[in-house]
């Protein structure tokens, strides 16, 4: 499914703050399977999405999405095929606009943008039934502007969104970790839903313990760039994951679920 | 008085084209763009060229939009290729723009009374209120597009567009040529109705177009039905109607400019401070000090 072959990323090449992430790391990520990324800050998580994703360029090594090599398409190209859901509730919707023109917007993903109308009355009911699926009550907002939603709602509202023309590989930027414990849980169910009933391949970066065990299929601890730990779902105990963690990452553990 | 209405309404209603062209830029995209400063008077200066090389006024008029565009093409080339602030790509494009309208006629001064204008043979005002609704229905439409989406989800967020698929930089560009066309054409407007092209007439016209947009926001502020291009025209007339009551009432021409920047420090504070906001900040304030 992906597989990044020797790659290589420096920030702030030829200065005094010049900082190595990663130096010829190799990942393999199988196909409708749900991988937790674990790690403390800096050690290349987030690094890893933004390469994935096409924001950042690596210096050196091969991303390969479905044996097809992605390294010449821009950020905007991979999306494609590339869904990604961001931590910040506000980065995967347009706030100033409605429910429904998001969505709207969304269905239009990587066809092409013309000169007609873009809200078609036809789709509203289609549109009312995906929505309906969230079980949040925005069936019934269709004209609210996003900016007015709960981070809760505009979460949920950002992954329907990335999921709307089922991506081949899902990136899943601590998606729940803005939110409040409880709506985080709900959250993260929706997510499970929507993943499993489309078999999405799905990488999420997350720092919940619990999360990662009870919703991935696999878990990846990265430490300095490196992987420290490659386990399959069950391998591995809550207990266990936390004090390996902590071992690893002075000061910075684990956050165990509510 | 009569006349001091009507002259603020056709005035009123050229600076609405103008205020229509600037919202694309500064409320839509969400980018400062002072290129307009120059885009007025190039407008202006495109038409007396066409003019007195003996294009009619309708084709001088069309091409001085069509040109305009053009000035948006470098304020973009500027900010998004060569990677210049998008502030100071505005104020570069103007300063070019300023000796190109020098150079275009070779004068700072053109009169225009002995050539013919689209306003000959109908009154002004007419003429004005058609191609304001022109514009205004134009844009709206435009606005209910899937590309017309995108321009507003830019400047909204980025990352969203590229999520879509698309190059956010493209929408960048097609709002700046918009913008910098509207802008060129209201100067085209401004000169046939007063008679004459003059290379000052674009300074200050950046405070004009937001002091429209923002007496148009202001006192229609509750209203949720009208349109960001309503909004527009109604701040403009409102704007100008001001402007013309201050000197009716005995400043001298010669204030005009800062009894503009008067109106936009006045009506932005107002929005900062009025008495209703400031009500509910005090309610707000004294729950909280219930809750404590």
């Amino acid at each position: 499914m992906l597989d990044i072959i020797n790659l290589s990323k420096t920030f702030n090449q030829g200065t005094d703050y010049e900082i190595s992430i990663f130096s010829n790391f190799n990942i393999h990520i199988n196909k409708g399977e749900c991988t937790a990324i674990l790690g403390a800050n800096g050690c290349g998580k987030s690094t890893l999405f933004n390469i994935i994703s096409g924001f950042l360029m690596q210096e050196k090594g091969i991303i390969k999405l479905n044996g097809k090599n992605i390294n010449g398409l821009k950020e905007n190209e991979r999306a494609k095929f590339i869904g990604r859901v961001h931590q910040n509730p506000s980065a995967g919707v347009s706030p100033s606009l409605t429910i429904l023109e998001n969505i709207s917007l969304s269905d239009k993903k990587c066809q092409k943008f013309t000169l007609r109308k873009l809200i078609r009355k036809n789709k509203i009911e289609a549109y009312k039934e995906i929505l309906r699926t969230l079980d949040l009550g925005l069936e019934t907002k269709l004209d609210t502007e996003v900016k007015y939603l709960s981070g809760g709602q505009r979460q949920s509202l950002s992954l329907l969104m990335a999921t709307m023309n089922k991506p081949q590989l899902l990136l899943l930027d601590e998606h729940t970790a803005a939110l409040d414990p409880k709506t985080s849980r709900l959250v993260m169910e929706k997510t499970q839903e929507l993943i499993k009933t489309q078999n999405i391949t799905t990488m999420m970066i997350s720092h919940n313990a619990r999360d990662a065990l009870m919703y991935s299929d696999r878990i990846i601890m990265l430490d300095k760039g490196e992987i420290i730990l490659d386990l399959r779902k069950g391998q591995i105990t809550e207990k266990e994951l936390l004090n390996i963690y902590n071992s690893r990452n002075y000061g910075s553990p684990l956050t165990e679920a509510v | 008085m009569n006349t001091l209405i009507l002259t603020s309404i056709e005035q009123g209603l050229i600076f609405s084209v103008l205020a229509i062209g600037v919202i694309i830029t500064i409320k839509i995209l969400d980018f400062a763009d002072m290129s307009v400063e120059g885009t007025f008077p190039m407008g202006a200066f495109i038409f007396a060229k066409f003019i007195t090389t003996g294009f009619s006024p309708i084709i001088s008029t069309l091409l001085t939009f069509i040109l305009g565009t053009l000035a948006g093409l470098l304020t973009y080339t500027l900010n998004i290729k060569l990677r210049i602030r998008a502030l100071l790509s505005g104020i570069l494009t103007a300063t070019i723009l300023y000796s190109a309208n020098l150079r275009l006629n070779g004068r700072s001064n053109i009169g225009l009374t002995s050539y013919d204008s689209i306003f000959d043979g109908f009154r002004p005002v007419i003429v004005l209120i058609l191609i304001v609704l022109a514009v205004k229905i134009l844009m709206d439409l435009f606005l209910r597009t899937e590309v017309g989406y995108l321009l507003i989800a830019t400047g909204d967020n980025e990352t969203l567009v590229k999520s879509l698929g698309e190059n956010s930089n493209k929408y960048k560009l097609i709002g700046l040529m918009l913008s910098n066309g509207l802008v060129s054409l209201s100067g085209a407007l401004m000169a046939q109705y007063q008679g004459f092209s003059e290379i000052s007439m674009g300074t200050g016209i950046i405070v004009v177009a937001i002091a429209s947009i923002i007496v148009g926001d202001t006192v229609l502020r509750n209203s949720k039905i009208l349109k960001m291009t309503t909004r527009a025209i109604m701040g403009a007339l409102i704007y100008k109607f001001i402007g013309a009551l201050a000197i009716d009432l005995g400043l001298a021409p010669t204030d005009l400019k800062a009894i503009n920047a008067a109106i936009v420090i006045i009506f932005l504070s107002y929005n900062t401070f009025s008495p209703v906001k400031m009500r509910k900040a005090r309610k707000i304030k004294a729950v909280e000090g219930v809750k404590c």
